[in-house]
């Protein structure tokens, strides 16, 4: 092999003045923010998103708290699925175990249901990952034995037998239409959930859901452009020839189902914080749907797509519940049809179907469009 | 001593013999040629190499190891190192990328060092890539760096391919039919490089292809297959004069 030329610094990084976009080492050209437009532009975004933690009402904040943290679940899902191209329709089930697991872990021990009194979040937190995420990699031999649309099904098969096990077991669940109380964020004895001398409830929780939010996505950036998002992507697009060059399948199978479950459990164990209230019902098939149209909306495989995708089905909703009072036919009781909620599922199935025809790169795949238009811009071509 | 012994293996699909009763061995910084017409075994040997295949009886060594009982990623990380046929890249991922999966095996840290990046992660993937900086050098693919290769024409797809199977560092490199469907440019490109392969990287390759004219000038030993059983062994001028050769080619007198 020819040696690398003299000339090429390998490590150092330099910066020419008026050049932002010559790179002189390989540290700049591999950077997560590679040229000055995408570090202003995160910069300013990550600042704005914290800053409407004082300009927005406290109604809105709780929304995009909860966008922030079906955000989370939905870059596991695009891991798994987008990223390993392994299709799962069971993430409501593994959100249903981060959402059990934290909210047992932080319940006042001694009540109706199950109760450990363990309310710090940097308990219950990866404890609800942990546990997913062992669930996940209890399920994950199944992909290596099955491909596409059968593995989909066999993942469908666990959100029945999650519900159905959810639904009986009282105890921990507190049962069908009861519920029970939710994971209780507490951090350093200061409880998130209640209005402090910090700010509001909303306030606290919409800032806690937003760090955390970043964390996990710098993290699942991360992992894509490491050896093992690498792996993931190979086995996606031919996993023969990925055994061959050196891949074993069935770990990085595995792996995917691990660490897709560990975010999907996070999420579960957060989300609910906001309404302080879970219900065995609600990790229905619906909520897989959810997040599978969170990724096809947002972007296959990209994790700025999932947090647009999760964004957008959030906004979503005020959007249709408010419909009854505009659009007089539709009803905002759920014994009448056609009512706001068979609405929103059929939206859903629209998108979908819409994006996968228009743009199956989703939401970043319009923004590359437009990004790519200014780019060229005034030349068209 | 052979790197790589192969001993009388025998591959059958249901009734099919695929491979019936191959020996060859490859040695040291040789270019060995398989040929013999479609359907001979010639890919049928390679997917035995590497461990997509395993065949009913036989014995297969690598570097003094039995390679049989290997699983493909195992025998990968051995050093073994093929194309295929039919480009089996990774479609949606850029050029760097496919040649970085390449290096898969020779990256030691975990899926937790991956998710915090800064450290080992960093330091490993800054040296990978520099070393698969050499090779996009060495098969002058700069140009493409960034490409993703579903949209690049095929002759550099097959040179991508190459370059992935070069990024692994491997001890011995199996080229399946590395310029089938290339013009007569493609082809020399593609023979330049080969013979650099052995000669400047030293490292040893076996061949298949159906281009005689590049297997007769490039190889330095012939192996000719016929419906699975081998026919020849020798060098070009040697193969070329087998009346067997050329029965198998030509068919014989009835």
């Amino acid at each position: 092999m020819t040696r690398a030329a003299p000339h090429i610094p390998a490590g150092r990084s330099r910066r020419v003045r008026g050049r932002p976009l010559l790179y002189t080492s390989y540290t700049q050209d591999m950077a997560l923010l590679d040229t000055p437009a995408k570090k202003t532009g995160t910069a300013v975004l990550v600042l704005l998103a914290f800053a409407l933690a004082v300009l927005l009402q406290d109604r809105s904040l709780e929304v995009l708290a909860g966008a922030y943290a079906l955000a989370i679940g939905a870059i596991g899902l695009n891991l798994v699925t987008g990223y390993a191209g392994q299709v799962s329709l069971g993430h409501a089930f593994f959100v249903a175990i981060g959402a059990y697991t934290a909210a047992a872990l932080s319940g006042p021990p001694g009540g109706d249901t199950l109760g450990y009194g363990l309310a710090e979040l940097w308990i219950w937190l990866p404890a609800a990952g942990l546990a997913a995420a062992a669930a996940g990699v209890l399920v994950a031999p199944l992909a290596t034995r099955l491909r596409g649309l059968y593995l989909a099904v066999v993942t469908l098969g666990l959100v029945f037998l999650g519900e159905h096990v959810f639904k009986e077991w009282d105890e921990l669940t507190g049962g069908p239409g009861v519920g029970r109380e939710a994971a209780v964020p507490q951090l350093l004895g200061v409880r998130l959930d209640q209005d402090g001398p910090l700010g509001t409830k909303e306030q606290l929780l919409y800032t806690l859901m937003l760090t955390l939010l970043i964390v996990f996505a710098v993290a699942a950036r991360n992992l894509a452009r490491s050896r093992v998002g690498r792996a993931f992507a190979a086995i996606r697009d031919r996993d023969i020839a990925a055994a061959v060059i050196g891949v074993p399948l069935t770990r990085y199978k595995v792996l995917a189902f691990g660490i897709s479950s560990f975010y999907a459990g996070c999420a579960g164990g957060l989300l609910y914080t906001i309404s302080g209230y879970v219900e065995p019902g609600s990790f229905n098939l619906l909520l897989s749907v959810q997040f599978i149209a969170m990724v096809l909306i947002g972007g296959v495989a990209t994790v700025s797509g999932s947090i647009a995708g999760a964004l957008f089905i959030s906004l979503l909703q005020p959007v249709t519940r408010s419909l009854p009072a505009l659009v007089p036919f539709i009803s905002a009781d759920t014994t009448k049809t056609p009512n706001v909620f068979q609405v929103e599922t059929v939206l859903y199935g629209l998108l979908i179907v819409l994006f996968l025809i228009f743009e199956p790169r989703g939401l970043y795949g319009l923004w590359i469009r437009v990004r790519n238009y200014w780019k060229a811009w005034p030349f068209s071509y | 001593m052979a790197l790589l012994t192969f001993e009388d293996v025998h591959l059958s699909f249901a009734g099919v013999k695929a491979v019936d009763g191959v020996s060859f061995e490859v040695r040291q910084a040789e270019l060995l040629a398989v040929i013999g017409p479609n359907g001979a075994g010639k890919t049928s040997i390679f997917n035995v190499l590497s461990g997509v295949y395993r065949p009913q009886r036989g014995r297969v060594t690598f570097l003094g190891e039995d390679l049989l009982a290997r699983r493909p990623y195992e025998i990968a990380a051995m050093g073994l190192a093929r194309t295929f046929q039919n480009v089996e890249l990774f479609h949606n991922l850029t050029v760097l990328d496919n040649l970085m999966l390449g290096r898969h095996h020779h990256f030691r840290y975990g899926a937790l060092s991956a998710l915090v990046w800064y450290g080992r992660a960093r330091r490993a993937e800054l040296a990978a890539r520099a070393k698969v900086e050499e090779i996009i050098d060495f098969l002058e693919l700069e140009a493409w760096r960034r490409h993703p290769v579903r949209l690049l024409p095929y002759g550099i797809q097959k040179r991508v391919e190459l370059g992935r199977a070069l990024a692994m560092e491997p001890r011995l490199l199996l080229l399946d039919e590395p310029v089938a469907g290339m013009n007569l440019e493609e082809t020399e490109d593609t023979a330049r490089f080969v013979l650099d392969i052995r000669d400047e990287l030293g490292i040893p390759v076996v061949l298949v292809d159906h281009d005689m004219g590049l297997v007769m000038d490039l190889a330095d030993r012939v192996l000719v297959l016929d419906f699975g059983r081998p026919v020849a062994l020798g060098s070009p001028a040697e193969v070329q004069r087998d009346p067997a050769v050329i029965e198998a080619y030509l068919g014989g007198t009835a």
